[in-house]
């Protein structure tokens, strides 16, 4: 359902937005079970699942082997008897020993069976970045997933977002992706007390402008907000739209905006090549070409494993100065760039209140 | 176990005769037709691994569940599942088990609780895990049997699963069927010749027997029985072990001793330990008039086959615009 306007809305952080959609689905549908490493330990999956095993009970909530791969297909046949399991991943990277279970059972038991039984399973997968987290720690596959045919990828911006969407994940009766980035974990938004969801599929369009439509999701997102608003004093309309969903990708919305814009740069939270901005780059060269003023630009991480030392990581990650350099190419003009502050963080922490360790 | 010769004896050694019969008789017909080049798909006889199909379905409640993998025909006849459901899947055809989208590898038939099987070595069982704890988790009395091979217990997934069925007590039934051969490989060539798969699993808190005859139909059933006594009172999952032999091919229809990966010596061997012979002697020893109770059921059989075979190939083919449903549940 979705948010009614008179709901209450307090300014929560991502975690608890997840904690709460988690919550109020447990609460609503006993069928709903969370399970997953760490699920009911002290630290709850960085707090997102505090507090499920002494609200709902041990048979509600579960810590599991470190037994990825067989705890996948368990969900499944937990799945076709009825239960919606939340399993979740603390980092995106130990889903890897899962791939067999989410490519050949999940994504295809509904299908290879003729549509008997549907496998409502959401798997959480957490992306991190920063404090060295290195090669492995640190890995974004949201475009893996996409490309097999029977899963959704959501992929939630904003806390408000994180509710909605996680809150829909779980009544789908399809498996569903969800990834979260460990950097938007702490970040603060005006979330709605009351149940709601969020339709998978749709992106938001976080920031509306006339020259020029970034496409991103995630981290990237915060950094291209940042950019478009700054850019309004020097009269740069930058439109900015959030995926929300990696798929089904919203196709309509995001042509629309290219319709409006003639230009398009495509900012992947993840590997620039192979991946969800590929795919943007694709629909837009095939499908709104006639709109185009210019070449489609990509931006995204090297095609490098992301190096754990401070002195590596630096220029890893594209942030607004990138941004606004391909900008500056693409329309032409030059971008005072003294509106963007020297950064008064270091750069591998998302916030003054990240400490680490992971 | 009934082992006195009373007629009630009798009646159910021919049942488990005639159940192992009509699973032969229906894939021997499959075999001869596969050549027509109707049934477009791999296919993974059971010929020669029936009894333990037999002994173990004969053991279940409805309420009990049945996974299984890529060799999985037996196991679907054997609990019941739809013939010519199962045949028209075969042949691709929409009145097909899984709607011909699926094939051999992918049977399902709901309504008797066979709920899969998957062409994966192991894929399966970790979803028979699931399904078991679900069973737990709603307090239902129904237990799960999967069926795999020996070469699913090398698998990760195997020691993954059975640890988690072990942790959390599940009402589940490990059923290896040990034929030998991952398609052409020998046991030899994967597994040390000191290893013992029942004793992998006892490491891991499951009960577990290996090393049992599993072309002897009543003695399958018998290790079952008090295997299928032991999970329902909770105790937690059991793991057997059946030494068989697959008579053809990995995959087909053909007899493969030819072409060097086994002896036509061993196939003999074990061609002498055919399961449908060992029962018919022990019931011929315990009764007369056997061939014409052998003679009726295979008419019958015959007859049963015959008609499905026919039906599949005269049934649809999906319409076209099927092949993207399913894909999602979900609608738009």
């Amino acid at each position: 359902m979705p948010a009614k306007d008179n709901d209450r809305l307090r300014r929560i952080t991502f975690s608890e937005a997840i904690r709460e959609a988690t919550v109020q689905a447990m609460d609503g549908d006993d069928t709903v079970l969370a399970l997953g490493l760490g699920v009911t330990d002290p630290k709850g999956v960085f707090g997102t699942t505090l507090g499920l095993k002494e609200r709902f009970g041990e048979e509600r909530a579960y810590d599991i082997p470190v037994s990825e791969n067989a705890v996948t297909g368990i969900c499944v046949g937990l799945a076709i008897s009825g239960f919606r399991p939340i399993l979740s991943h603390q980092r995106a990277d130990f889903m890897l020993m899962s791939m067999d279970q989410i490519i050949n059972n999940v994504a295809k038991w509904n299908y290879m069976f003729g549509g008997q039984d549907s496998v409502p399973l959401v798997i959480r997968t957490i992306v991190g970045r920063g404090w060295g987290q290195g090669p492995q720690h640190s890995q974004n596959f949201q475009a893996m997933f996409a490309q097999v045919p029977g899963l959704k990828v959501v992929s939630p911006t904003t806390p408000y977002q994180a509710k909605g969407l996680m809150a829909a994940a779980i009544e789908d009766p399809d498996p569903v992706i969800f990834v979260e980035h460990r950097w938007l974990h702490g970040q603060v938004g005006d979330v709605p007390e009351d149940n709601y969801s969020i339709p998978i599929g749709k992106a938001h369009i976080m920031h509306e402008g006339e020259d020029l439509t970034v496409v991103t999701s995630l981290d990237m997102a915060v950094e291209a907000l940042k950019v478009a608003e700054k850019l309004e004093s020097q009269k740069i309309d930058i439109e900015v739209v959030d995926l929300c969903t990696v798929k089904p990708l919203d196709e309509e919305t995001i042509l629309n905006s290219v319709r409006k814009t003639g230009r398009l740069l495509v900012i992947d939270s993840s590997w620039k090549d192979f991946g969800a901005a590929s795919q943007v780059t694709a629909l837009v060269a095939e499908n709104g070409h006639d709109h185009l003023k210019g070449a489609i630009r990509r931006l995204g991480l090297p095609d490098i494993p992301s190096p754990s030392t401070p002195a590596l990581s630096k220029e890893y990650y594209p942030r607004a100065k990138d941004i606004c350099l391909i900008i500056e190419e693409m329309l032409g003009k030059k971008i005072n760039m003294s509106v963007f502050e020297k950064a008064k963080l270091p750069h591998d922490v998302p916030d003054p209140f990240f400490k680490g360790p992971f | 176990m009934k082992k006195n010769d009373s007629p009630e004896n009798q009646e159910w050694l021919r049942q488990l005769y005639s159940e192992m019969l009509r699973i032969r008789m229906i894939e021997e017909e499959l075999v001869r037709r596969y050549s027509e080049q109707e049934m477009r798909c791999p296919v993974h006889f059971s010929i020669g691994q029936e009894a333990i199909a037999v002994g173990v379905c004969q053991t279940l409640r409805q309420e009990d569940s049945v996974l299984s993998g890529h060799r999985s025909h037996a196991h679907y006849l054997a609990r019941g599942g739809d013939l010519k459901r199962m045949i028209c899947e075969l042949y691709g055809k929409a009145a097909g088990c899984s709607s011909g989208k699926g094939g051999s590898m992918h049977l399902i038939d709901r309504s008797v609780n066979f709920l899969g099987s998957t062409s994966i070595v192991a894929g399966t069982i970790p979803v028979a895990v699931g399904v078991a704890f679900a069973n737990k988790l709603k307090k239902s009395s129904g237990t799960v049997v999967m069926f795999f091979g020996d070469a699913a217990t090398e698998e990760g997934l195997f020691y993954e699963s059975a640890n988690f069925a072990s942790l959390h007590k599940l009402p589940i039934l490990f059923v290896c069927e040990n034929n030998l051969y991952s398609v052409y490989s020998p046991l030899e060539v994967r597994q040390s010749s000191l290893r013992k798969n029942h004793l992998l699993a006892e490491s891991l808190g499951i009960k577990a027997r290996g090393g049992l005859d599993g072309n002897d139909v009543p003695a399958v059933y018998e290790a079952v029985q008090s295997a299928m006594d032991s999970i329902r009172s909770e105790v937690g999952p059991v793991f057997l072990e059946f030494n068989t032999y697959r008579w053809l091919e990995h995959c087909g229809p053909g007899y493969d001793n030819d072409i060097g990966y086994r002896t036509d010596e061993e196939f003999q061997k074990w061609k002498r330990k055919d399961p449908l012979e060992v029962l018919e002697k022990r019931i011929k020893v315990l009764s007369s008039g056997c061939e014409d109770f052998k003679e009726t059921e295979r008419k019958k059989f015959q007859s049963e086959v015959s008609e499905a075979i026919s039906c599949a190939k005269e049934a649809p083919f999906p319409a076209e615009q099927t092949w993207s449903e399913g894909v999602y549940a979900s609608k738009g």
